[in-house]
């Protein structure tokens, strides 16, 4: 029994069993990038190419369904049917180490994982987040036990079946290459096929139901590509990351676009390159572990995207906060002139008066010269000595200003009962941002001769 | 039929002939059972007993005649897709499996977002839409099912006035056309001025028929007169029970 | 001092007792992650304390328990506030940001013990699945019960390994967390809103479980490995959710379970193979599958959230449902004048697959007895069947005059209500919506 417990302590310094590896050469990694180094590298890049695209396409579907962690149960619960399919075959006789036996086992334990959560949220009162816990733990912990069995059966080299936990490239054949890379092939196709189908469900299931569209078998199908995907991937990523590749290309992409065919393309372009980058990379330095490499870059690629892209990025989505507290602040100024006195076809500010309206709308102190100098960049006002002077435009915008706050002011005094749900931001905020339509309807309740002026208290000016 | 949710009834007992050819509101008090109604019609929550008939025939033989619009906030609106896709989508079912959206069909469903007053926004992503707007949008994903009967769950909650206007001259129309409409309301004010039949519940139905006959000070006492303590005593009991 | 004594001390005790106190740090913290719905959350932090670990590694050059633990909690924080941002600032769904966050900085790990590798041994290997096995080479060379009192057995050079010590106080400290923040944990499992609003702020207590969740990870790292990290988070808190409704004893009931998955798998890991003539399988492995068990049996038997209890009581409901009905049917035989019936007549009252049941169950009883192939009524059935009646008329006037009814309609009604505990109010009726007699009410029988 002693022996069964020889095994190297993790973390102990067990002295140096350096294994130096040297840094590959520049002409080395162009050869590789290129896909000049020799045909089974070459095969082995495009096979996790091909996979990457296929994890981004499917994966677009399973994050917009709100199902990402799900493929995360699926891949861990593959261990067991791994470990189990070599037991099976070697006790058959066969080659244990047969790439379309493991992937058979290991489907269907994923499978069968999937199922334990579903069945576990149905009939149980735990809720889906602890069922996934409680299938990616027990049936990974199933693996493990497995492998210690497997290990023990082969003498001690687990029949290179750990390599399927943190993945390794340069451990495929060209025919696992070609098996993978048909799986990924089916998995494209399909996802080409049923956008439509796939796009309904996860925006809006019931209205599928009612309209008339098996939404279980679509779910199903959906279902069935991830768990393709995810066994195609368990060779070159490893089974614990492999649910990054179906995660991290669609989030990354969901920055860059609000249309679906482009989040797609790009889910794919993303996840194409991860696969690319990641096998190159794990052809010039064959101990790194593929898969982390694979990941590592498909992060690199959601960092970049989140901070940014245009649209959803965070960098842009501050500056565009920013921009609009700035035109507020430059609103409120030309608001201030106009109606110190707006008889004054040149209204102007003086410093002091400058200085108020900072004070009582709180500026931060480098805010002022950036208005005022965007003030003097949209010809709403000159410098006219220490003072500010409205140009003809500056006063058109002060008088339109003016006239929605108050149209604001008096709409809020009026229909004061409905105003709170139309209110989710300060009132100050609103007449900055409330757009022409809402305008017309304010004038079109509010703005009967007369009116007006009985309703607010200091009248709405006309323009 | 009764209708249960989570297998705590919800509504006991309903018996209701809809009238062809005309619209009909759902109205009641929070909790009285309104979507759920609907919902149990169309097969989205389980029916405690009871059937539902269209045209004398079961819900699945119905379906393609069946027309339906969600509650605004049953989706994620942060979706990507512009409005004339989500509208495309009532298509879906003619266009069949795999097949894709052809030129034919996205011209359809632009005539529907025409009809609800939103052509010129077809292009835009749904997020960026007003509430009102996303109503509309679902409005016009119903038309573009072309269906007979409407089912349509408070499609006034939360929409502006031109909204408002769109979907009163779309529910005119659709009557016009000889279709039913069937929808959960919540603005007692407007029900005798946009439809012609009421259907009264508080889990149970209190009354239905024409707005004339039915819409009455004495039955809206009745329907919005509490809770029916020992009949929500009774639900929670039959909860509890695991009874079917 | 028998050798079996002697072997047990010193090769299964100290990985016992690792395995054991894992077990019970991380079930007891995992109460909090199952009710708050952050399972995954935990799953994220164990996976993603691992470039800490690491780099904590690299930088000391040593495996000095504190900097492995600040290395970790950095780690663990940097995952919690990654995980919001990428939420809030990039309004990502939080199961797919979580997804990115743990997955990227496990793949950092991976890549970083490579780098180490290059000097120390270390291996990804046992980040999953743990080095129980190594522990018992580390134990004392004379070893009877006794050196578990002397200070050279608990803490000397060959006593008691580090890793065990680290995971006994990790223990404590998850304990006096649980019991100090009791009441405020509570609130805020229930009610974030309401535990911010009472004074103290429910993101904190967030923070500090997390940082607990991620200690806990690391001292249970070098022993049992991450995956048997993420099971006891998870597994034991929810069986006992499945097995008790409150709480406080959910959280004792999970810290059983926790200590019987650590005893239990290490003892099938390490004699139940060699009994089938294998070498032993791995613990961590065979403590995360005990664990599996112990869900689905709290899930088939659970007291009364099991699917077990919820299908006799269905079957007991259905049954007595059908007795009910029979007796009533008998006794409205008997209000027509009639005191006994043909099982045959029966049938459409009591749903045939159930009449030959209900009738042998209700003769059992004593309420029915047959006489020449038909059955009637005796006074105790008489007596029970009455008071059937009367809820059920009484609800069927409630429904009418109460609810709106139609009169015609509430049969069916009246009858799903009339088998439930509860009565509508005392009505003074007299008669039934359909002109029937209402029985006069008697004790009321079961």
């Amino acid at each position: 029994m002693d022996a069964a417990f020889l095994k190297l302590p993790l973390l102990a310094q067990h002295g140096s069993l350096a294994r130096e590896e040297s840094l590959p050469t520049l002409s080395e990694a162009a050869r590789v990038l290129t896909l000049q180094a020799g045909f089974n590298t070459t095969i082995v890049i495009l096979g996790a190419t091909l996979l990457g695209i296929a994890a981004g396409l499917i994966g677009v579907f399973s994050l917009l369904r709100k199902r990402a962690l799900m493929a995360d149960a699926l891949s861990h619960a593959t261990l067991p049917g791994i470990a189990a399919a070599f037991l099976a075959a070697s006790a058959l006789g066969t080659e244990g180490r047969s790439l379309p036996v493991l992937l058979l086992g290991a489907a269907v334990t994923g499978v069968l994982g999937v199922l334990t959560v579903q069945w576990i949220v149905r009939y149980t009162r735990l809720k889906e987040d602890a069922a996934i816990g409680i299938v990616l733990s027990v049936y990974f912990g199933v693996g493990v036990v497995l492998l210690s069995i497997v290990q023990s059966s082969s003498g001690g080299n687990q029949g290179g079946l750990n390599t399927f936990i943190y993945g390794q490239t340069a451990a495929m054949l060209p025919s696992d290459v070609a098996l993978i890379g048909a799986i990924a092939g089916i998995a494209i196709l399909a996802a080409a096929l049923l956008t439509k189908e796939f796009a309904l469900v996860a925006f809006n299931d019931a209205f599928a139901k009612v309209s008339g569209w098996p939404v279980t078998v679509v779910d199903l199908l959906m279902m069935a590509l991830v768990v393709l995907v995810t066994i195609a991937g368990l060779q070159a990523v490893g089974l614990i990351l492999v649910v990054a590749m179906l995660i991290i290309p669609p989030v990354a992409a969901r920055f860059w676009t609000e249309r679906l065919w482009l989040l797609l393309v790009l889910a794919a372009v993303f996840g194409g390159l991860s696969g690319y980058l990641g096998a190159s990379a794990s052809a010039l330095f064959p101990r790194r572990p593929a898969g982390a490499v694979i990941v590592l870059t498909s992060g690199a690629i959601f960092a970049v995207s989140l901070l940014l892209a245009p649209t959803r990025g965070v960098i842009a989505a501050s500056l565009r906060r920013g921009r609009l507290r700035l035109r507020i602040a430059a609103d409120h100024l030309l608001e201030a002139a106009y109606e110190r006195d707006t008889s004054d076809p040149r209204p102007s500010l003086t410093a002091t008066e400058i200085d108020s309206v900072a004070h009582l709308r709180a500026w931060p102190f480098w805010y002022r010269p950036i208005v005022l100098a965007g003030l003097r960049w949209r010809k709403q006002a000159i410098r006219d000595g220490g003072d500010y002077r409205l140009t003809p435009r500056g006063v058109a915008d002060g008088a339109r200003i003016s006239r929605n706050h108050r149209l604001w002011e008096q709409y809020l005094i009026t229909h004061a009962d409905v105003a709170p749900s139309h209110v989710d931001w300060s009132v100050d905020l609103v007449e900055h941002v409330l757009p022409e339509e809402i305008i017309a309807q304010l004038e079109e309740q509010l703005d009967r001769p007369g009116a007006a002026e009985r309703a607010s208290p200091r009248g709405v000016p006309s323009l | 039929m009764t209708v249960a949710y989570h297998r705590k009834p919800v509504l006991w007992d309903v018996d209701y002939d809809a009238p062809s050819n005309a619209l009909v509101a759902i109205v009641g008090p929070n909790g009285a059972g309104k979507s759920t109604l609907i919902k149990a019609c169309l097969g989205l929550v389980p029916r405690a007993s009871g059937q539902v008939e269209f045209w004398g025939m079961p819900y699945r033989a119905a379906r393609s005649r069946i027309g339906y619009v969600p509650q605004r906030e049953s989706v994620d609106w942060d979706f990507p897709v512009s409005a004339l896709d989500v509208v495309a989508m009532g298509r879906y079912r003619k266009i069949g499996w795999c097949l894709p959206v052809t030129r034919k069909h996205k011209r359809a469903a632009l005539e529907c977002l025409e009809r609800v007053g939103m052509a010129s926004l077809a292009d835009r992503q749904i997020s960026q839409l007003s509430g009102g707007q996303q109503q509309r949008v679902f409005l016009a994903r119903a038309l573009a099912q072309e269906a007979d009967l409407y089912f349509m769950d408070e499609p006034f909650a939360g929409v502006d006035a031109a909204t408002e206007r769109a979907i009163v001259e779309v529910l005119r129309s659709l009557k016009a056309a000889g279709k039913t409409v069937i929808c959960v309301h919540h603005d007692l004010q407007t029900v005798a001025e946009y439809f012609d039949h009421v259907m009264l519940i508080n889990m149970r139905i209190v009354a239905a028929g024409t707005v004339d006959q039915v819409f009455t000070p004495e039955n809206l006492h009745k329907t919005y007169g509490g809770r029916l303590t020992l009949l929500a005593e009774a639900a929670e009991a039959v909860a509890r029970a695991g009874d079917r | 001092m028998s050798p079996t004594i002697h072997n047990f001390i010193q090769l299964d005790l100290a990985p016992l007792l690792a395995a054991t106190l894992a077990a019970m740090t991380c079930g007891l913290l995992g109460n909090f992650l199952v009710l708050r719905k952050l399972s995954l959350m935990g799953d994220a932090i164990s996976h993603s304390v691992l470039p800490g670990l690491v780099l904590a590694f690299l930088i000391t050059a040593t495996r000095n328990p504190f900097a492995m633990l600040i290395g970790a909690a950095a780690a663990g924080i940097v995952t919690v506030v990654l995980v919001e941002v990428v939420k809030k600032l990039g309004r990502v769904e939080p199961g797919a940001a979580m997804g990115v966050i743990f997955s990227v900085l496990f793949a950092l790990g991976v890549l970083l013990i490579e780098q180490a590798a290059r000097n120390v041994d270390l291996d990804a290997d046992c980040v999953l699945y743990g080095q129980l096995e190594a522990l018992s080479f580390a134990w004392f060379p004379a070893a009877d019960w006794s050196v578990l009192l002397s200070w050279e057995g608990l803490a000397g050079e060959n006593g008691l390994p580090r890793q065990v010590w680290t995971l006994a106080i990790m223990l404590v400290v998850a304990g006096a967390f649980s019991a100090v923040f009791f009441k405020e944990l509570r609130i805020a499992a229930f009610d974030p809103a309401l535990a911010t609003t009472q004074g103290f702020h429910a993101g904190f207590l967030y923070i500090l479980l997390m940082l607990l969740v991620a200690a806990a990870t690391v001292a249970s790292f070098e022993a049992v490995g991450s995956i048997l990290v993420i099971a006891m988070l998870i597994c034991p808190a929810a069986s006992a959710r499945l097995l008790t409704d409150r709480l406080r004893s959910q959280m004792w009931v999970s810290l059983l379970i926790a200590a019987a998955c650590g005893v239990g798998g290490y003892f099938a890991a390490t004699r139940l193979p060699p009994l089938l003539g294998h070498d032993a399988v791995n613990i961590a492995g065979a403590v995360t599958v005990v664990a599996g068990l112990a869900v689905g049996f709290a899930a088939l038997l659970g007291p009364r959230h099991g699917i077990i209890a919820r299908f006799i009581a269905h079957r007991a409901l259905a049954r007595g449902v059908a007795i009910d009905d029979l007796l009533a049917a008998l006794y409205r035989l008997h209000e027509a004048g009639r005191e006994s019936a043909a099982p045959r007549e029966l049938a459409p009252v009591v749903h045939a697959s159930h009449l030959n049941q209900a009738i042998a169950a209700a003769t059992g009883r004593g309420l029915i007895r047959a006489e020449d192939g038909r059955v009637m009524l005796t006074d105790h059935g008489l007596m029970r069947a009455a008071d059937l009646i009367r809820r059920h008329r009484l609800w069927e006037t409630y429904l009418v005059d109460q609810a709106g009814f139609a009169p015609d309609h509430v049969h069916d009604t009246a009858e799903r209500l009339e088998h439930l505990g509860v009565d509508p109010e005392p009505s003074d009726a007299t008669v039934d919506p359909h002109g029937r007699e209402i029985p006069r009410g008697g004790p009321r029988g079961g």
